[in-house]
């Protein structure tokens, strides 16, 4: 932390090309980890030595330009890259590396769950696409699934609108609520960590406010990561932020600080909208 | 020189004429063989059996035996273009050599004219399998026509599900089979039937791949006995089955009976109904499937 000394009196003006915080086991609990990790599509490597650390009960946003390697980051944590991109170096989750061959995806996936940028409701019913892979996976008395159903609706902020037409189509719902309805669908599993793809991206300014209020009262039960272009809605709902920049992350620190005195010169240009 | 708007309206001139042709010509076909066909339909032509010497025959056992064969090719057909159509758009690395070559032989197969495929239908089943001229025969024929076409009307009908219901399946922890099963292939049945209901109209008129596989003959049959074990009974799948299409075309070639060009129109008049009834059968299904999957209930 060298170049780190005391921001307000730094006369020098001498900044780091890189600025990584790196959190402390014995004061953060750390949800999930990522150690060297390179992702190549292909002979291009998309992404590089990327160590970020994850605290549990927390939500953390990914920042940057389009194409930095936002996607190709959160995309390899639950390894839905798998089919189109090596993914190299370790990604540790509860003292496992779940990077590694032998790990069950499936079974990972389910503890690590995903919403993407534009919603993918199943051309099935409200309540089914809640509880259909929760069924797949042994989930069969009635009264529990339909309470998941309730509870998952709920911490999803859809509830209200849907609760008297579960039977109704998916697909009959508005884009805000289908988004809402696929996050439901995603904690219904009770993941341990979610990861959000732009969930708001697509939305208007009221389902979007919605969704952050959902984020804000799901990271009391879970780990959210999540990448966003909207600077405000990072620093509303994140508590860190990683900055990425062409394949890699240049900043990674708390939000407050990324927001007020980020450290990479990259950063301080990205936040404040003059990037070039 | 035309300014755009100009050059815009000439376009559509052009286009629309064209296409105005289009329907006219079918227009004029289809009015022209329902006009000399309808005329001559009658409850007796259509329940009858034919006759080769006498007039008054009708056409009963070969529309019979055109619904049989059409129902034997795709029970055969059906579950292996799905299975070939699933594999390959959901299964198969798309850039293997293997599933390229794969890919070049439905082509080549689908290009294959009928007659030939009827000639090599007729070597192989007919003669060295010795399943002689039977609906089997036939139905076998038709796989190989039907097959191509069919296959890729399933992968297209897969390629149509956007990928995001594939991630949304497995970033919920669903095998690639579970979320194949359950989630594509249902909300692909609209198109998946689209596609075998027109294939069905397809197969419905074909002729030359039948002359030498199913047969040219339309032995009586007894509407009585429905074991398919029985010779004369119209489940039977060894026995001779000449098709409403084949007798079209035996009919014009060497029918001898006085009603022939009578017997040739009125045939032909329900082929084409046929034909186009399948057609339009297959949009409302696909309305209707997809209105229940997509509408509130
Ligand atoms: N499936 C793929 N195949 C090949 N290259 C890819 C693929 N997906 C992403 N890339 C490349 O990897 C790099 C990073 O892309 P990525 O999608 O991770 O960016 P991003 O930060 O998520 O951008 P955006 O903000 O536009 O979503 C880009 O150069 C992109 O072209
Ligand atoms: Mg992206």
């Amino acid at each position: 932390m060298a170049a780190g000394t005391q921001g307000s009196l730094n006369l020098t003006n001498e900044q780091p090309d890189r600025h990584i915080y790196h959190m402390d086991e014995d004061k953060h609990e750390i949800a999930l980890s990522t150690k060297n990790l390179e992702v190549y599509y292909g002979d291009h490597l998309a992404l590089q030595d990327a160590d970020l650390s994850f605290e549990r009960f927390k939500i953390t946003s990914l920042i940057g330009a389009s194409g930095s390697g936002k996607s190709t980051f959160l995309r390899s944590l639950n390894r839905m890259n798998d089919d189109v991109a090596t993914v190299k170096g370790n990604i540790m989750y509860r003292g496992l590396d779940i990077n590694s061959q032998d790990i069950d995806v499936y079974e990972m996936r389910k503890h690590i769950g995903m919403v993407f940028q534009r919603p993918n409701p199943f051309a099935k019913s409200i309540s089914d696409n809640i509880t259909f892979a929760l069924k797949q996976h042994g989930e069969h008395d009635k009264a529990k699934l339909a309470e998941i159903v309730e509870t998952s609706l709920k911490q999803a902020a859809l509830w209200d609108e849907v609760k008297d037409d579960l039977k109704k189509s998916a697909l009959s719902l508005s884009g805000g609520q289908q988004q809402r309805l696929v996050i439901a669908r995603a904690i219904a599993m009770q993941p341990d960590i979610l990861l959000l793809d732009e969930p708001a991206s697509a939305l208007d300014p009221i389902s979007s406010a919605k969704i952050e209020d959902t984020l804000m009262e799901l990271k009391k039960r879970f780990t959210i990561i999540i990448v966003t272009h909207n600077m405000q809605q990072a620093s509303r709902v994140s508590d860190y932020t990683a900055f990425f920049h062409t394949g890699q992350v240049l900043e990674y620190d708390l939000t407050r600080k990324i927001f007020t005195r980020p450290k990479v010169q990259m950063t301080i240009d990205y936040v404040n909208g003059n990037f070039g | 020189m035309l300014n755009p708007k100009q050059s815009d309206k000439l376009a559509s001139i052009i286009l629309y004429t064209i296409a105005g042709l289009v329907i006219l010509i079918l227009a004029a076909l289809v009015g022209y063989i329902l006009v000399q066909g309808v005329p001559h339909l009658s409850w007796h032509f259509l329940t009858s059996s034919s006759s080769a010497f006498t007039a008054g025959g009708g056409i009963g056992v070969q529309l019979f035996n055109s619904f049989y064969l059409l129902i034997i090719t795709m029970l055969i057909s059906f579950p292996i273009a799905l299975g070939a159509g699933v594999y390959l758009h959901e299964y198969a690395n798309q850039k293997s050599r293997l599933i390229q070559l794969i890919r070049t032989a439905i082509e080549i197969l689908s290009s294959l004219p009928s007659v030939v495929v009827g000639l090599f239908g007729f070597l192989l089943f007919v003669v060295q399998f010795k399943l002689g001229f039977s609906i089997l025969s036939g139905a076998i024929a038709l796989t190989f026509f039907n097959l191509p076409l069919l296959t890729r009307s399933v992968e297209e009908s897969l390629r149509s599900i956007p990928d995001l219901q594939r991630e949304a399946g497995a970033a919920l922890g669903l095998s690639r089979w579970e979320t194949v099963g359950h989630i594509i292939l249902p909300a692909a049945v609209p198109s998946i039937v689209t596609g075998v209901v027109l294939s069905a109209g397809r197969v419905f008129g074909e002729a030359a791949a039948l002359i030498y596989t199913a047969g040219q003959s339309a032995p009586a049959l007894d509407f009585g006995d429905w074991n398919p074990f029985n010779t004369a009974s119209p489940l039977n799948i060894m026995r001779p089955a000449e098709t409403l299409a084949v007798h079209i075309w035996k009919v014009n070639s060497e029918g001898i009976m006085p009603d022939a060009a009578a017997v040739s129109a009125g045939a032909s008049a329900v082929l084409i109904i046929a034909v186009l009834l399948f057609n339009f059968f297959a949009r409302f299904l696909s309305n209707v499937l997809y209105k229940r999957l997509t509408a509130t209930k």
